[in-house]
């Protein structure tokens, strides 16, 4: 607030604002590039990670979500064009085998006990195997959908903020008019043309829902766009290309990243719902949705008057707890890079 | 540009949208391998080939796709979404039943949603990074994360099942006004309602914690209002917009989950018809319903573009 008080004292006098004098013999000491001042120009980075390293919540996120995967990719071995990539097999039972053929003292809905540890579904197979199993959908269809919506969505939003005019006009409606669909909606609609299976999952999940990083992106490049570096870049003789992906898109990234990790978790959610409405993975998949689907009438009915609780609980936890601790991750991601936005301690942290 | 200017550009704004709307639902629909008359030949073998081309001659099914638009687009101007084929039902007619069963559930979501949201966002942000602040916060979190199906399987697991308030499903269907059907809604409506609570809370706090810290708070302060007033009159107020713009992408996540829960819970509404006609592969109510949903989302949105430009004076329309 020094300004303000300068420019009471000086009445009547040119106040130059945004001048200021320190700043600029600073910078004209430090002209001559070398080699610390390129590894400052990344700290922007380093200074977000060395925020979300304080945060908490965040890094709890971090550690359930990395041992939800490990534990995934280690439930049972990993083969490759037959070459077996990881051997170690973390699940006590093959996520399809049916227990009670091999295994008389086996019974359907059996519960949790110590050799079954989240007990038995039913159709007689392990339930704690297919829990560690069905990550592998789940968690692999979130990644891959968020990397290429999140990439496309990036492309399109900066050619369409960046060109603006009729060409932003048209590329804005195609989105609006994606945005007046619920996503799951037509993803339904595109697993119902397409089938089942993982990767039309991944389509149906991808084929739209860029949309919503088209948007974001072209609302940054709008505003970055005005810089005068990205005016000096083309007075200089930078093509199009170039200005969009060297200058104009890193700077767009901070909330992309934040969107991207955020939309980890919905993707998740919706496949499972798919499974569970029956049109995600094939029936008898160990996905966490299409178990919860395979238990949908039991729960009301249950065998025998009693209710196979774990059946229904436990996929569900599984679903939830993943979905939880990507959701602090962006959360954590969020306050690391928002803050740095806005200064910190500007608005009281980013908390 | 005045108010009136911007309300009259932004209504003409959705022609282009209706227009993509219509295409894409068009367009997804008739993608699909197989129509409902391979249904009807799959439960009749000894159907001949003639008799199939004259059965799709009688839908239209066999002309090229941009006539069957055309076609489509004009019936569906004149209000008319054509027939459901298995029970030669109108798809409208069918559309209107199933209509107010997800509109109740909607507002009921809705009503749950503001009533939890709004006084723990409060909350949250007058008592901003204390412990009732984190735990509503958990709670928040949990909310948004927690896959709505599943929710709802696990309500009817606890009160349903455990606690035997409620019958899992409704002994007698009621008419939705009927006063004892207000009960049966109050399970789907809260698993409806849970994430957008979560997010308005999300929302309210974040919002309201940054209103607090503006000059005219302090002022207000300085000249003696109490604590009370200043919150829930002069900030609340402002906070409140903010809500606003969330609450067509709101409307829209509503939407959403109610395919889902309906599901889940058998309640007869769009959801749970859309769902059935796409695995009878209904090529009329799909359409009918996916455009109706689109067009209802179009509609929510510009409602509250509006109600965001008429609230907020300070933004400028452009």
């Amino acid at each position: 607030m020094t300004e303000k008080s300068n420019v009471s004292s000086n009445r009547g006098r040119i106040y130059i604002s945004g001048f200021d004098a320190d700043h600029v013999e600073e910078r004209e000491s430090l002209s001559g590039w070398t080699e610390e001042r390129a590894g400052e120009t990344q700290s922007r980075w380093q200074r977000a990670w060395v925020r979300f390293k304080r945060n908490r919540s965040a890094l709890i996120g971090l550690a359930v979500v990395a041992i939800l995967s490990l534990l995934t990719v280690f439930a049972r071995p990993v083969t490759l064009y037959g070459v077996t990539v990881q051997p170690f097999s973390l699940a006590p039972y093959d996520p399809t085998a049916i227990l009670y053929l091999q295994d008389p003292s086996v019974n359907v809905y059996d519960p949790p006990s110590l050799a079954h540890p989240m007990g038995i579904d039913g159709s007689g197979r392990d339930l704690f195997s297919r829990i560690l199993y069905g990550g592998r959908y789940s968690i692999s269809i979130g990644f891959v959908v968020v990397a290429l919506t999140a990439g496309f969505g990036m492309v399109y939003g900066a050619v369409s903020g960046y060109y603006g005019g009729w060409v932003d006009e048209i590329m804005m409606r195609v989105v609006d008019t994606i945005y007046a669909f619920p996503g799951l909606v037509l993803a339904l609609i595109i697993v119902a043309i397409l089938g089942r299976g993982y990767w039309q999952l991944v389509l149906a999940f991808s084929l739209f829902s860029w949309a919503g990083y088209g948007r974001l992106v072209r609302g940054e490049v709008l505003q970055v766009k005005e810089n005068e570096y990205v005016l000096a870049a083309k007075a200089l003789g930078a093509r199009d290309r170039s200005v969009i992906f060297r200058h104009i898109v890193p700077n767009a990234m901070p909330p992309l990243l934040v969107l991207a990790s955020l939309r980890i978790g919905t993707v998740v959610i919706g496949v499972a719902a798919l499974g569970f409405l029956g049109l995600g993975m094939p029936p008898g998949t160990a996905e966490w949705g299409t178990m919860l689907d395979q238990t949908r009438e039991t729960l009301i009915q249950g065998p025998g008057g009693s209710i196979p609780w774990w059946a229904t609980v436990y996929p569900g936890v599984a679903i939830f707890l993943f979905v939880m601790a990507m959701n602090m991750i962006g959360d954590g991601i969020n306050d690391a890079l928002d803050a740095q936005e806005t200064g910190v301690g500007e608005q009281g942290g980013g908390g | 540009m005045s108010l009136r200017r911007f309300i009259l550009k932004r209504v003409l704004s959705i022609i282009p949208i209706l227009f993509g709307v219509s295409v894409i639902t068009f367009a997804l629909v008739h993608l699909t391998p197989g129509d409902p008359i391979d249904q009807m030949i799959g439960l009749n073998p000894d159907v001949t080939a003639a008799e199939e081309a004259q059965l799709r001659a009688k839908y239209g099914l066999n002309k090229p796709l941009w006539e069957q638009y055309l076609i489509w687009i004009t019936d569906v101007l004149q209000g008319d979404f054509g027939e459901v084929i298995s029970t030669n039902r109108d798809v409208s007619a069918v559309i209107w039943k199933r209509l107010p069963e997800t509109v109740a559930l909607g507002i009921f979501g809705w009503a749950f949603g503001l009533i939890i949201a709004i006084p723990a966002g409060i909350y949250a942000a007058v008592n901003k990074d204390e412990l009732g602040d984190t735990i509503s916060r958990f709670f928040a979190l949990s909310g948004i994360s927690i896959p709505n199906f599943w929710l709802g399987l696990m309500l009817i697991l606890i009160f349903a099942l455990r606690l035997g308030l409620w019958p899992v499903l409704p002994p007698s269907r009621k008419p939705l006004y009927h006063p004892e059907m207000l009960w049966y809604l109050v399970l789907p409506g809260v698993t409806i309602g849970t994430a957008a609570a979560a997010s308005i809370m999300r929302v309210m706090r974040t919002s309201m914690a940054e209103e607090l810290n503006k000059e005219y708070v302090t002022a207000a302060r300085a000249k003696g209002l109490p604590e009370r007033t200043v919150v829930l009159k002069h900030v609340l107020r402002n906070s409140l917009i903010s809500v606003v713009t969330l609450a067509a992408s709101l409307t829209a996540s509503i939407v959403a989950g109610s395919v889902v829960v309906e599901v889940v819970f058998n309640w007869p509404g769009l959801g749970r018809e859309l769902i059935n006609a796409i695995t009878g592969r209904e090529i009329n109510l799909i359409m009918g319903i996916t455009l109706f949903t689109g067009v209802f989302i179009i509609l929510a949105n510009l409602l509250a573009d509006i109600l965001y430009a008429v609230l907020d004076p300070r933004i400028r329309y452009d």
